[in-house]
């Protein structure tokens, strides 16, 4: 803790607390975890985040693990994969899943929203085409029901079909036969998740405590 | 409405007319029954009709009662604006004191009156069951900590508070000369602290506040009752050990009972919960008492929990809260409605009826006494210390609460604390030897409840209306929703673990990892396993309501065979379908002709009976589906359910299957029809389809020159084509039976059931058109032969699935079309074709 407190005054975390809106502690924490994560490299690679045990059961372990290599989520204008990423766009892409502050006016709140479903968005929309095309629901849909083993690919697969049915006709309202839906763009998106608080569903607490001691077992099965 | 409003009053009265001079009588009876028995039963002569109310009174009576409450509410539902100003509970409470008085007026004795006995053994238990069941489950676990803080420390804080300060009160002589104490005064906090379930679910229903405030305010009702019970029992036994015998041992005696009351009332219901559930694993035999098992267990839990002197409404409500996923995966679709509903019958039955009761017990002159202080300082005390309990405790809960609870939440949760019939029935258990202000207390209780229940519950909804309180969202549910609430689930605890913390997801994470281990496979039956995934069950749903309302749109024109009549080209099927049966033939008679050949429908029912698409494609290979077919041919014809289950009574079944057999009939018919619509959709619109083929720089395009039932049909052969990729069984299942139907006249086997619509179907046009897939045959007769699996494909999705159509990718859209014609094109070549000469842009030709 003692080397904690004296790193948060260091400019470099001032910084970071002004474009992510972490607290010195919160930033602290996360440094710890990235040291942990990356073998006190200073960069993250995909294979460190691969081997978390914890991950390992979750079914969209690969698209999680993308969004932090994603540039569309480091608030540059830039998009492709990059291998790997510093501490810095590290806590960018963890500042995504920030609980919102307590008093925003309606517009911050609308802001908020958008960047964090832009990021799930993101997610899905693998090629960074502006829609997510059928292919890539699917695709979703596949991976995230993988866990339970009882639905087979193919339920997946109508599962799939019937939301995308469900969300062309959300957001096209009435088609005509020949009309050719391509894929859901992110103001379909938007629309079809507006009854979801997302500003209070997408995010977690980052603890101000130090409980990265309690995943030292962890730590030690990855080294 | 005033007619109808008056009608049921008078109803009303002639009830209570009925009853009231029985009662009248029943004390007299009662009386004599000493002397009057033994002259009764010696009879001089045979009686043809004797009167028996003695017999029967009670029963009846309280059925008359029911019946009575209910019809009230029935009353106010039908004045929606009466309704839409006080709420239901008021109202009721109202008409019970109308009840009440005209009772009083005849019998100048308020003969009825809500018994404590009466309240918690039988009309409490039907709630806080129903209130289990239906509990959301995640919201109430995600939301444990907070809702435990207001019922346990709240409570404590609310009985505490108001003791106190009543007692301050007391000893300052606000109240005048009344004998009581500080025990006394805390017993009576303690009964009246405790926010009342159905006080609460009864006004917050009608109010619709967003699912967070809601939860908390009914969760902490709910629990708080282990608090109310222990606090209660625990002061009622220091009132009788007098103040001097109260030492820390008591004390610390009455905490620890607090534990073992709530933790163990709890854990009562849990071991019902697994009984319930492993119970359910093996009742598939005895499906019509399945049900009953659920509300005789979640009874014997409440009424267990009682016995063992530990906290019954807790029992009972985790008992629900804990077997409700699991019954509802074992149990059949329909026994799961039927508790459901049962669940509600009774428990807003028994709400009604407790409400009524409220207002009738209180008119009654002999249990009122009147203390302007005590009664006005009480209900100021609850008002004021609530809040600021709520307050307080919101304060700190907010310290840790990841989305803190705003201000206007609070003032809600604060004023939403309504007193009721707990407390009442409570305030009834009093000794009246130890207490001697006991009236004075149920006096107060009657008060603040109805000032609770009357004036906070008529005040709520303005006060929700004014303070802009973020209201429940109205809308379902959809699939998309829900499949990114799943993504959300997942990535929060993905971005916990990567984050190294251990938090709420992730501890939720692990729970679900174990139960899905574990708990999957000790409590649910293999079958249910598979499908108790809830986006498959949306999906199913999904696919359910697209069914119905296909056919619901289709009776809406008339006739199921809506689509078919409206088609323009009309066919002659008998000739096609000739060659077709010539080919089934062998099969109907060499399979078993028996009473057990094997329907589809039971195949199809091993995996999920649902609509969806693509479920049964393992099911089926493509060799089997002339076996198929034979199947449908068999099952049509020797359809037998209608015969079966009509007009024959039977306690044990309700010929379940044969019902089945009767869905699977009109889902078949529907299909058929559907199928048909397809084909002459298909001629319509065949020759423009032609004219694409060959233009292909524009395979997208569809001529606008359709009528739109043409090109709405055809609609569904492409996305038929698209949605089952593979061969859906299903599909082939409808499909294998439209083309045998037909062929019923040849072979001689006649169905009564299907006369009728065959006859209709059937119907021969003097001129008979050709139908232009022959064109399109000689067109695209270079095509390789269509296979099987094009053929058996049904036109399958409901009207509304067609929207899927333009899902379809570009590069399919060519062969799509192949495929869809293709069974035509295999048709048409099984006949000599005749010369197809088009005769107009809908591509019409005369035949013969």
């Amino acid at each position: 803790m003692g080397t904690l407190q004296s790193l948060s005054d260091e400019p470099e975390y001032r910084e970071l607390a002004e474009k992510t809106g972490f607290s010195f502690e919160q930033i602290g924490i996360l440094h710890k975890r990235f040291k942990q994560l990356s073998h006190n490299e200073n960069t993250l690679r995909r294979a460190d985040l691969d081997t978390i045990p914890d991950l390992a059961c979750n079914p969209i372990r690969t698209q999680i693990i993308e969004a932090f290599f994603d540039k569309r989520n480091f608030h540059q204008n830039g998009d492709g994969t990059v291998e790997e990423i510093s501490f810095e766009e590290f806590l960018v892409v963890m500042s995504h899943f920030r609980p919102p502050a307590l008093n925003m006016t309606e517009e911050q709140r609308e802001k908020v929203r958008r960047e964090k479903l832009r990021f799930l968005f993101n997610m899905h929309n693998t090629d960074n085409d502006g829609t997510i095309t059928l292919e890539e629901y699917r695709h979703v849909v596949e991976e995230l029901l993988s866990r339970s083993g009882a639905l087979g690919k193919e339920t997946a697969k109508g599962i799939a079909d019937a939301a995308m049915l469900e969300v062309a006709s959300i957001s096209m309202g009435h088609m005509e036969p020949d009309e050719f839906y391509e894929g859901i763009t992110f103001e379909h998106f938007l629309k079809i998740l507006k009854d979801i608080e997302i500003e209070t569903r997408m995010n977690i607490r980052f603890l101000n405590m130090d409980t990265t001691t309690l995943c030292n077992r962890d730590s030690s099965s990855i080294r | 409405m005033p007619a109808m409003w008056h009608s049921t009053f008078i109803l009303v009265m002639v009830l209570l007319a009925i009853s009231r001079p029985s009662l009248a009588s029943q004390a007299r009876t009662e009386e004599s029954q000493g002397t009057g028995n033994a002259t009764e039963h010696t009879i001089t002569t045979l009686p043809i009709v004797i009167w028996k109310w003695e017999e029967i009174h009670f029963p009846y009576l309280v059925a008359l009662w029911v019946l009575v409450s209910w019809l009230c509410k029935l009353v106010f539902q039908q004045n929606p604006c009466l309704t839409s100003v006080i709420p239901e509970s008021g109202l009721l409470i109202c008409i019970g004191w109308v009840l009440g008085g005209i009772i009083y007026g005849a019998d100048k004795v308020q003969t009825f009156r809500l018994q404590p006995f009466t309240f918690f053994f039988y009309l409490l238990p039907q709630i806080v069951l129903d209130a289990g069941y239906s509990m959301p489950n995640k919201l109430f676990f995600g939301n444990l900590g907070a809702i435990l803080v207001y019922a346990v420390i709240g409570t404590c804080w609310n009985a505490a508070t108001l003791g106190l300060a009543l007692w301050g009160c007391w000893l300052g002589g606000a109240m005048g000369d009344i004998d009581t104490g500080l025990l006394q005064l805390l017993l009576f906090g303690s009964l009246i602290a405790a926010v009342d379930p159905v006080a609460v679910i009864a006004v917050f229903e009608e109010v619709h506040v967003n699912e967070v405030l809601y939860i908390l305010v009914f969760g902490e009702s709910l629990l708080n009752d282990g608090v109310t019970v222990v606090l209660f029992n625990v002061f009622n036994a220091f009132v009788s050990l007098g103040g001097a015998q109260i030492d820390a041992v008591e004390i610390i005696k009455g905490i620890i009972s607090f534990f073992v009351v709530a933790v163990g009332g709890s854990l009562v219901g849990v071991v019902f919960a697994l009984l319930i559930t492993l119970l359910t694993r093996c009742t598939k035999n005895i499906q019509i008492i399945e049900p009953g098992f659920i509300f005789v267990l979640g009874y014997l839990s409440y009424l267990t929990a009682e016995m063992l002197s530990l906290s019954a409404i807790l029992s009972c409500t985790f008992c629900g809260v804990c077997c409700q996923k699991y019954i509802n995966a074992n149990m059949d679709e329909r026994s799961v409605s039927t508790v459901r509903y049962t669940m509600k019958v009774f428990a807003n039955g028994s709400e009604t009826i407790i409400f009524v009761f409220l207002g009738i017990s209180a008119i009654d002159p002999s249990i009122w006494v009147w203390n302007t202080a005590f009664i006005l300082l009480t209900l100021l005390f609850i008002f004021v210390f609530r809040f600021i309990g709520v307050f307080l405790l919101t304060w700190i809960l907010n310290q840790y609460r990841l989305v803190p609870l705003d201000f206007i939440d609070q003032v809600v949760m604060g004023y939403g604390g309504l007193r009721g019939a707990v407390a009442y029935g409570l305030v009834l258990l009093l000794d009246e030897n130890t207490y001697k202000e006991k009236k004075l207390m149920v006096s107060t209780t009657f008060i603040v409840v109805y000032f609770t229940v009357m004036l906070q519950g008529i005040t709520m909804k303005p006060l929700v209306t004014w303070l802009k309180v973020k209201r429940a969202a109205v809308a379902e549910r959809t699939l998309a929703e829900k499949l990114q609430n799943r993504t959300f689930d997942h990535m929060l605890v993905a971005i916990e673990d990567i984050s190294g913390q251990i938090g709420d997801n992730y501890m939720r994470d692990k729970w679900n990892n174990f139960e899905e281990k574990w708990l999957y496979w000790l409590l649910m039956t293999p079958f249910a396993r598979k499908s108790c995934d809830p986006i498959f069950n949306i999906f199913h749903k999904l696919n359910i309501k697209d069914a119905t309302s296909y056919v619901k749109e289709g009776e809406r024109r008339g006739s199921l065979a809506f689509v078919r009549n409206e088609s323009k080209a009309d066919v002659d099927f008998n000739k096609k379908f000739d060659a077709d049966f010539s080919e089934m033939m062998p099969y109907i008679m060499t399979e078993n002709m028996g009473p057990d050949h094997v329907p589809v429908s039971s195949i199809l029912r091993d995996s999920v009976p649902s609509v969806c698409l693509d479920m049964h494609e393992q099911d089926l290979k493509m060799r089997e589906s002339e076996d198929f077919d034979a199947h449908h041919v068999l099952q049509q014809h020797l359809y037998k359910g209608r015969k079966q289950h009509r007009h024959r009574y039977s306690q044990k079944h309700l010929e379940v299957s044969k019902d089945e057999h009767e869905v699977q009939e009109i889902f078949q018919r529907t299909m058929r029809s559907r199928l048909e619509s397809f084909k002459s959709a298909k001629m319509g619109v065949a020759p423009p389809k032609i004219s694409k083929h060959l233009k292909k720089d524009q395979p997208q395009k569809m001529p606008n020159g359709k009528s739109t039932e043409n090109s709405k049909s055809h609609a569904y052969g492409d996305e038929d084509v698209e949605f089952s990729e593979g061969d859906s069984a299903s599909g082939c299942e409808a499909a294998g039976s439209s083309f045998p139907m037909r062929a019923y006249r040849g072979a001689g086997i006649v169905n009564p059931a299907f006369m009728a619509e065959m006859d209709t179907m059937d119907p021969m046009p003097p001129m008979q058109q050709i139908p232009s897939w022959l064109a399109e045959a000689e067109v695209d007769s270079s095509t390789v032969a269509p296979s099987q699996r094009a053929q058996l494909r049904l036109p399958w999705t409901p009207s509304n699935l067609r929207r899927l159509a333009p899902l379809r990718l570009s590069t399919h859209s060519n062969d799509s079309f192949l495929l869809a014609d293709s069974p035509a094109t295999q048709e048409g070549i099984s006949e000599p074709p005749p010369p197809p000469p088009p005769q107009d842009g809908q591509g019409r030709g005369t035949h013969k």
